[in-house]
This record gives structure tokens, sequence and C-alpha cells, in this order.
């Protein structure tokens, strides 16, 4: 995969960890973004160096910060525990350990307003960059570098024929492609970057295929 | 396209051109940017990268523990009376440096080159020959350009994160981004850019990540001078015709091996090195206790 020069001179950042305060910062705003919906309560379970040594770089600030969609240059970066607070967002922070998981690691779970759980791992891979691996219980591997589709679908036969089809009738070209399931028949996820945007129009297509359950566009 | 040094440095001699030049046409071709829109983005991380390098020479910034508040403008006081041993110059860009680290370290505004830590050296070398050499606005902004292309190929052969290479993957990378376009700005050839980046990793080859505290304040503030340092000496050393009886590429994976070689303790866990002397575990019980 090619590796854009503003990755390696980048990203313009508040201080003072890339891996552990700007990272944190993308991976908190990156599983807002995934779970899309208004949340009440965050946990974050850190793993690693993220659990060592996270209050000495701010990466619990930043990791507030991220969800409540900070950016990682944001200057009031440092102020997000307050921030949360005025909008009557609480959150945890507790260590933990998991298996084959990157030494900067973290497991968000998000308590939704409607009462459900969602819960995201992703790590922090250095110079700002992240990794999205796993969203409720689906492992993954997103860098959200590029325009993102997440699709969870039923494991059925045609699917992703029928999903990539509607990609090319618009037009959209599919860079890379990774595909998960639960198990045979159950959900299924599918994790599409391309090359050009996603309008709404092809959103609400791919929504419309009936074994599909949710899609979502991270740009 | 290219996927290493050789590559690189292949296409700028057969197309007669500096380094910044085959970067910016693969960053065109690559990810489609316009050329403006590139130029746009470098001269927002020049604005930042300066500002960042004069922030603390006049003005003591709080970091948490104050390990390392107020280095920047001490170095910068000493180098005013003029009674330096290795002159202005050299002493403005270890200043200058310190100064990147201390706002980093004070949760300022940055600009990662390639990662946070590591982000006084790229500002420090350009910057310091800007000002020796007088360079245009558009030299440093190839000049960046150029950093950030021997950064990517790091990136892709090796790693940049402390935590996987240790500090040579930091500030070592850093210091032959730094090295490269230096050159450049000096008026060398690719070639010597890319000898000028390889001698950089050599020179600091297997250096470890061992922040105390696990704050990166002490030892990353004062590598930051030190790689400032390494780079400005192998720009000198590149352009008087050094080079190495390896491939470029070799040096580059070879940082990588020496890495991954390093136990965990040594790759920003805080749990070797300077981390794990009495003074630091001292230091760090009383910072988070």
């Amino acid at each position: 995969m090619e590796i854009s020069i503003f990755e390696a001179v980048g990203p313009i950042m508040v201080g003072p960890s890339s891996s552990h305060t700007a990272g944190a910062a993308r991976l908190g705003r990156m599983a807002a973004k995934l779970v899309g919906q208004p949340f009440t309560h965050v946990d974050f379970g850190l793993h690693g160096s993220f659990a060592k040594t996270y209050r000495g770089h701010g990466t619990d600030l930043a990791l507030v910060a991220g969800v409540l969609g900070m950016y990682q240059d944001d200057e009031n970066l440092s102020k997000s525990f307050e921030i949360a607070k005025e909008k009557g967002i609480t959150y945890h922070f507790y260590e933990t350990e998991i298996s084959g998981a990157h030494e900067n690691t973290v497991c968000m779970s998000f308590l939704m307003q409607d009462g459900n759980t969602r819960e995201i791992i992703g790590s922090s891979i250095g110079g700002g960059q992240i990794k999205i691996c796993s969203i409720d219980g689906f492992p993954l591997d997103m860098s959200l570098n590029m325009t993102t589709l997440l699709v969870i679908n039923k494991d059925t036969k045609g699917i992703i024929y029928q999903i990539t089809r509607t990609l090319a009738a618009n037009d959209i070209n599919i860079a890379t492609m990774k595909l998960t399931r639960q198990e045979k028949g159950a959900m299924a996820c599918c994790v599409i970057e391309t090359d050009s945007e996603i309008s709404e129009s092809v959103l609400r297509e791919l929504t419309e295929i009936p074994a599909v359950e949710t899609v979502k566009l991270i740009n | 396209m290219y996927h290493n040094l050789k590559e690189l440095l292949q296409q700028a001699e057969d197309h007669e051109v500096l380094l910044s030049e085959i970067v910016l046409q693969n960053e065109i071709e690559q990810f489609g940017t316009a050329k403006d829109k590139i130029y746009q983005k470098l001269e927002e991380r020049y604005d930042v990268m300066e500002k960042a390098a004069v922030r603390a020479l006049g003005e003591r910034l709080e970091t948490a523990g104050n390990l390392i508040s107020g280095i920047a403008m001490q170095q910068n006081e000493y180098t005013a009376k003029g009674q330096t041993l290795c002159g202005e110059f050299m002493n403005t860009a270890m200043a200058m440096a310190l100064s990147c680290s201390e706002v980093n370290a004070s949760m300022g505004r940055i600009c990662a080159a390639p990662t946070a830590g590591a982000c006084g050296i790229v500002p420090a070398v350009l910057i310091s020959i800007e000002k020796a050499r007088n360079c245009s606005k558009e030299a440093m902004l190839n000049a960046i350009m150029t950093s950030s292309g021997i950064g990517t190929i790091m990136m892709k052969n090796a790693t940049i994160a402390g935590a996987e290479g240790g500090c040579q993957a930091e500030c070592g990378v850093a210091a032959a981004m730094a090295a490269a376009a230096g050159v450049e700005l000096c008026g060398g050839t690719p070639s010597q850019s890319v000898w000028a980046a390889v001698l950089a990793l050599v020179n600091c080859m297997g250096l470890v990540c061992d922040p105390i505290a696990g704050l990166v304040q002490v030892p990353c503030a004062q590598r930051n001078a030190s790689q400032t340092v390494n780079a400005l000496t192998c720009i000198d050393l590149a352009m008087a015709g050094m080079t190495l009886p390896v491939t470029p590429d070799e040096v580059v994976e070879s940082m990588y091996k020496v890495g991954r070689m390093l136990p965990p303790q040594l790759r920003e866990t805080a749990q070797g090195g300077l981390a794990a002397t009495q003074s630091a575990q001292k230091i760090q019980k009383k910072i988070f206790s």
C-alpha cells in the first residue's frame, strides 16, 4: 500500500506523542463515527504501552477528546475532561490485556442512548496512524486513510456481487476489500476502501439490498 | 512509484531532477492530489514547524512534571552570550530542536516528523540551513517534501514507531529525513541526499527508547538536539563524498532488524534504560501518585 508524504511529515497535532496522543484522539473520533449514534458513557480498556504510560502522554485526555469529535490538532484537547462533563458524557479507564494485540491498543465500549452497548477495539500503530481491529466482535483491519465503507450483512450467497455491482454501476472503483463473518449463515462484515467519494444515493442503494443490515461510510 | 531508496534515487538520476521532484510526482500520481494542494499542505506544516521552533526560546513552558521546562530558553540564552564551543549555528539549531520538544511536551501544537517525540529535528535542521544559506520559501517546501519521501520509505521498509524499533526509528529516522532534505537545500546531489540519510541512521543504530516516567521529555528532548547535530554533520559528510560499503537500503533493513531485536523494555515501555534507574522511578512515583 502506498503511503502519503503527509503521513511521514504530519499530522499537525498537539503533543506529546503521535502514537499515544494524536493516534489516541483519532481512534476515539473514528470509533465514535463508527458507532454513529449518540452515547452517554464510554469505558476505555487500555492494553500494553497504553496501559503503562497513558497518564504521562495525555492518552486519556486524547481518547475522550476523540470520542467527543475533536481532532488531534485541537488546542482544547487537554481540556476534554471538562468538555465531556459539560456535554454530560461520562467515561472510565481501566487496564486490560488483549491477547495478541499491538502494544498501543484500546477497547472502547460505548453505552448508547438507546441502552445498547457497542464495542470497538483499535490500535495506534505509530506516527498518528491507526488500525481498527474489531467492531462488536467482528475482526477487522481498517486504517481509515481512504474512503471506507463498512457493510454489515447476512451471510448469504451473492451478497458480495450485489454490493460490488452497485458500486461498479456508480463508477466507484474498489481499492481493497475484506470479508469476515461470525459463522456460516450468520452475520458478516465487509470493509471496502474505494478510490472515490461515495454519495448519499449510493449509500441508499446499498442499504436497500435485502440482506444488508447496516451501511456506514467513513470519509 | 518507488519502493525503496534505490528506486527513488534511480528515478531522480534518470530524469536528472532532485528527489523532491520525484516525491512530488509520486504523490500526485498515487493520491490524485493537485500540485497546489500539496504545496498548501506543505506550507501549513512549515508554519507549524517554524512557530514550534521559536516558541519556547523566549518562554518557559509547563510540562507534566516539568522535566524539560525552560531548557530551550536556557540553550538560547547560552548561545546569545557568544561563548559556545560549537558556534552559534550548531547551538541555535539545538535550541530550536529543544523548543519543539518543549512545545510538544506542554501539549502545544507541533508537526510530527515523523513522530511527535522526534518533532524537533526536521525543523531545527531545515530552518538552520534556511537562515545560513538564505533559502527561498519554495526551496524550504521542497526540502520538507524530500524529507517526507524519505520518511515514507522508512515507514514501508522499516518502522517509525518507538514501540516497535526504539528511538532509532523515531529520532534516527527524523535525522535521516532532515539530512536528505538538508543536502538538497545545500545544493547537493540526489545520491548525496540518500547517503546523508543512511549515514544518520548508521550513527544512531540501536538507539533505545527509554523515556523517564513514560513521558516524552527525557531523554527525548536531548535526543532531538543530538540527532539534529547528527543530521547536520551527515550533510557535510555526504557532501564531502562519504559513502558506505553497504547499500542504502541495506542500512534501512538493518535498522529495522536491530529494532526488532531490542527487548520490549527498551521500546517505549518505560521499563529499561534511563527509565529503569532509581532516579527515574522516584520521578515516576512523584508525578503519578
